[in-house]
């Protein structure tokens, strides 16, 4: 239900003063080219993200249907004023607020007459969306949170768009650098502050072309401390959390240009099935967040969220673990993990999937007239899982009938149990080995089912 | 023209919470009570400076934040409602502002000489912010005096602690200088709290002080010490620990209008009057005025209590 994600800047220059500088302009253009395709879109909803609403007290959703005031920003004035007029979606910020409050956050609804949207969301959608032809829901960013609040927001925010159930584009207010000239500028001579803040910008933004969107999430930090990021660069954390933290983009920098010293830029993130050859360089996060779509936390990806932090990895004990085991046989890991791993006479396998080798397609999934993921067929998916497996183990120097423990994740227990049950027994009833079946939201890919296995060699 | 002085200067804190619980015609929601202590501590602060007759009460907000130098109110009149981004559910003001655009025009270009940034802000439609309005709501319900507003610059956040102070002190003297010149007896408020660590998460019922205490220890005992230096009179010694101030106890002083207005009282010897103290979602807050009239005798005292 996520057709695109956007990053925009939200300063009043680019929608009042375009023509005083000729980057304010082309970021002005680039705004409104993207406004066009959102338009055409047959998006149903914008869901808009601002670092410059500032909450302390958790996180707000904005249900007032229409709110409307004349806004003078209170650095910017000079400028000019901007009336609004806004058609926001109450229903969802009501869901959006409730599945936050059921993940434990602290979040409330504001509907108070004049009360204050805030310039980067003005600026947004003035520009994104002028004709109110697509109604929004706004959010606020909480001036404390941290990584896993802003990250469990962005997960709360997917699973809202999820049960909702309306296509949705996601925009994302915040600028990159964002260290203004703190005097009067020559504006038509703006230029970015300085030239290591230039710098990690278009480093960001090549990644982000490449849609690389967790693994800007991942040195979001950094990249804060280094060129003052707006807001610590927190958007992003939320932005990546509800696209589903990984790097499966169509990425597209529509536009970069300074804004009084600071990166403004407007990039296009569309989700894609393109296979990669890993899925996140490193995590610095040690704990896994709390209620995930996955909610059970045992996924295969999620050992990322165990392994130590970056800085206090040591080298492996080589006397107790052999060498990883990778096979090209079997689909690539769609992480920093290998195949498997001996230790004795026992192989561990990392939970995997029914994917192909080598293409990546998923075997098995039915899709509607526009391309969306309509089904899938347990069975195919079964068999395919089952003999990446087997080519595994065989590359391993095992075998099927050598498993002893398999557990299973399911994302539709109550659908697919029973034929995947049939499917299984096929290959192991007879092996018999010990096991365990979890139900889960959602795996790392689309796929309905991933097994994890541990045989002896 | 005689010339003009500075007849009071207050800590004026600002959380919304004092305008909620006072219940006052303006503000669209109500209330049953709350923070008392603060709130019973600006009405003798308010008994004390308003019976000066003031012409003009002069305000520094750290909601106003602004990048670009020292801004200032320049329309006479603001009509409007405010309403708090962060607390709405508290604070919903209706405001009818006069502004005394003479004196904030004075100031910002006795500014100008001194090598600040100063701007005068013209737009009518521009929102006052709440810190303004709660700190001048508190001194004079009436609103029958004129405000001179001034934002609250973010050099402190940028660059450090010690160059946003700086500014201040220069700010406050081009302050003294212009109300002197103006001819106006004004009364100098600064909006800021202390201690600023405060709570995350709000009771049901908003006014519940059974739930209102010091969010840490550790900022009771900086809360204490700040107020101590006040009390004794000791402002110069105030100034030197204010940036340690900022940084371990993350208090609001960093926006700067404390340093402003003891800067423009030319850094009191002498006590200021505690009205009250209490703490607003675990924030510390202090009403603490000075009085220049009183500086004579009160010199005397602070000396005492230094020793």
């Amino acid at each position: 239900m996520i057709q695109k994600a956007y990053i925009v800047p939200g300063q009043p220059h680019i929608l009042l003063a375009p023509d005083r500088n000729k980057g304010w302009g082309e970021l002005k253009k680039a705004y409104e080219a993207i406004g066009r395709e959102i338009e055409r879109s047959g998006a149903e909803l914008l869901l808009v993200y601002s670092t410059q609403w500032f909450s302390v007290i958790g996180h707000l959703m904005q249900v007032d249907p229409n709110p409307e005031w004349v806004l003078v920003d209170q650095n910017w004035y000079e400028f000019g004023e901007i009336p609004y007029r806004f058609r926001v979606d109450p229903e969802f910020g009501k869901l959006y607020c409730e599945i936050a409050k059921q993940r434990g956050m602290q979040a409330s609804t504001v509907n108070y007459r004049g009360f204050p949207i805030d310039t980067g969301t003005v600026v947004a959608l003035k520009l994104l969306n002028p004709n109110n032809a697509i109604p929004a829901s706004i959010v606020s960013c909480n001036i404390y949170a941290e990584r896993e609040e802003t990250r469990n927001l962005g997960s709360a925010a997917r699973a809202a768009i999820e049960q909702y159930g309306k296509k949705t584009i996601v925009v994302c207010v915040t600028n990159f650098s964002n260290r203004y000239e703190v005097a009067d500028i020559d504006i038509a001579s703006d230029h970015i502050s300085s030239a290591k803040d230039d710098e990690w910008n278009r480093k960001l933004l090549e990644m982000l072309g490449e849609g690389r969107l967790e693994d800007v999430a991942q040195v979001a930090r950094e990249f804060a401390r280094e060129a003052n990021a707006d807001m610590g660069f927190k958007a992003i954390w939320w932005l990546s959390s509800l696209m589903g933290e990984h790097n499966r983009y169509d990425g597209k920098v529509w536009g970069y240009a300074p804004v009084w010293g600071t990166g403004a830029a407007l990039v296009e993130l569309t989700p894609s099935n393109k296979a990669l050859d890993f899925e996140k360089e490193f995590d610095e996060a040690n704990a896994p967040v709390a209620n995930t779509e996955s909610g059970t936390g045992l996924e295969s990806h999620n050992v990322l969220s165990e392994a130590p932090k970056r800085d206090e990895q040591q080298p492996e004990p080589e006397r107790a673990v052999s060498s990883a085991i990778r096979t090209d046989r079997a689909p690539k890991p769609v992480g920093p993990y290998p195949h498997a791993r001996r230790v004795g006479d026992f192989l561990f396998l990392s939970g995997i999937g029914p994917r192909k080798p080598v293409t990546g397609e998923i075997p098995g999934l039915t899709f509607d007239e526009k391309g969306n993921i309509a089904g899938h067929d347990i069975e195919v998916q079964t068999r395919a899982c089952i003999e990446n497996i087997r080519a595994i183990l065989e590359d391993a120097g095992s075998s099927l009938d050598r498993i002893v423990d398999v557990t299973v994740y399911l994302t539709d227990m109550k659908r697919d149990f029973e034929r995947f049950n049939e499917v299984y027994a096929e290959y192991l009833g007879t092996v018999q080995p010990t096991r365990t079946t979890v139900g889960v939201d959602s795996l790392p890919t689309p796929i309905a089912v991933e097994l994890k296995v541990i045989a002896a060699v | 023209m005689s010339q003009g002085e500075i007849i009071g200067g207050l800590l004026a804190p600002h959380p919304p919470h004092l305008v909620y619980g006072d219940n006052h015609w303006r503000n669209e929601p109500k209330s049953e009570c709350g923070w008392e202590v603060l709130r019973w501590g600006y009405e003798r602060a308010r008994k004390h400076f308003l019976a000066k007759k003031p012409d003009v009460l002069l305000v520094h907000s750290p909601h106003w934040q602004t990048l670009i130098g020292h801004h200032f109110l320049g329309v006479p009149e603001f009509h409007g409602l405010s309403v708090d981004p962060i607390f709405p559910n508290l604070f919903r003001f209706n405001y009818d502002i006069k502004v005394d655009v003479e004196l904030a025009e004075l100031i910002a270009e006795e500014g100008r000489r001194d090598g600040l940034v100063t701007k005068m802000m013209r737009n009518p439609h521009f929102r006052v912010d709440y810190g303004t309005i709660v700190s001048c709501h508190m001194m004079n319900p009436d609103w029958d005096i004129p405000i001179v507003g001034i934002s609250s610059n973010n050099s402190p956040y940028y660059f450090s602690n010690e160059l946003g102070q700086a500014q201040m002190i220069k700010l406050g003297q081009a302050t003294k200088r212009a109300i002197e010149k103006s001819g106006r007896r004004a009364v100098l408020l600064a909006s800021n709290t202390l201690s600023h660590r405060h709570f995350t998460t709000e009771p049901e019922i908003p006014e519940d002080m059974s739930r209102e205490h010091v969010y840490e220890h550790s900022g009771y005992l900086w809360d204490m010490k700040v107020i101590d230096l006040m009390r004794t009179g000791r402002t110069r010694e105030l100034i030197s620990v204010l940036p340690e101030f900022m940084d371990h106890a993350v208090s609001e002083v960093k926006a700067g209008a404390l340093a402003w207005m003891l800067s423009a009282l030319d850094f009191p010897d002498y006590p200021g009057e505690l009205y009250g103290y209490w703490t607003v979602i675990g924030t510390g807050n202090a009403v603490v005025g000075w009085d220049p009239q009183l500086k004579a005798a009160a010199t005397t005292q602070g000396a005492m209590a230094a020793r």
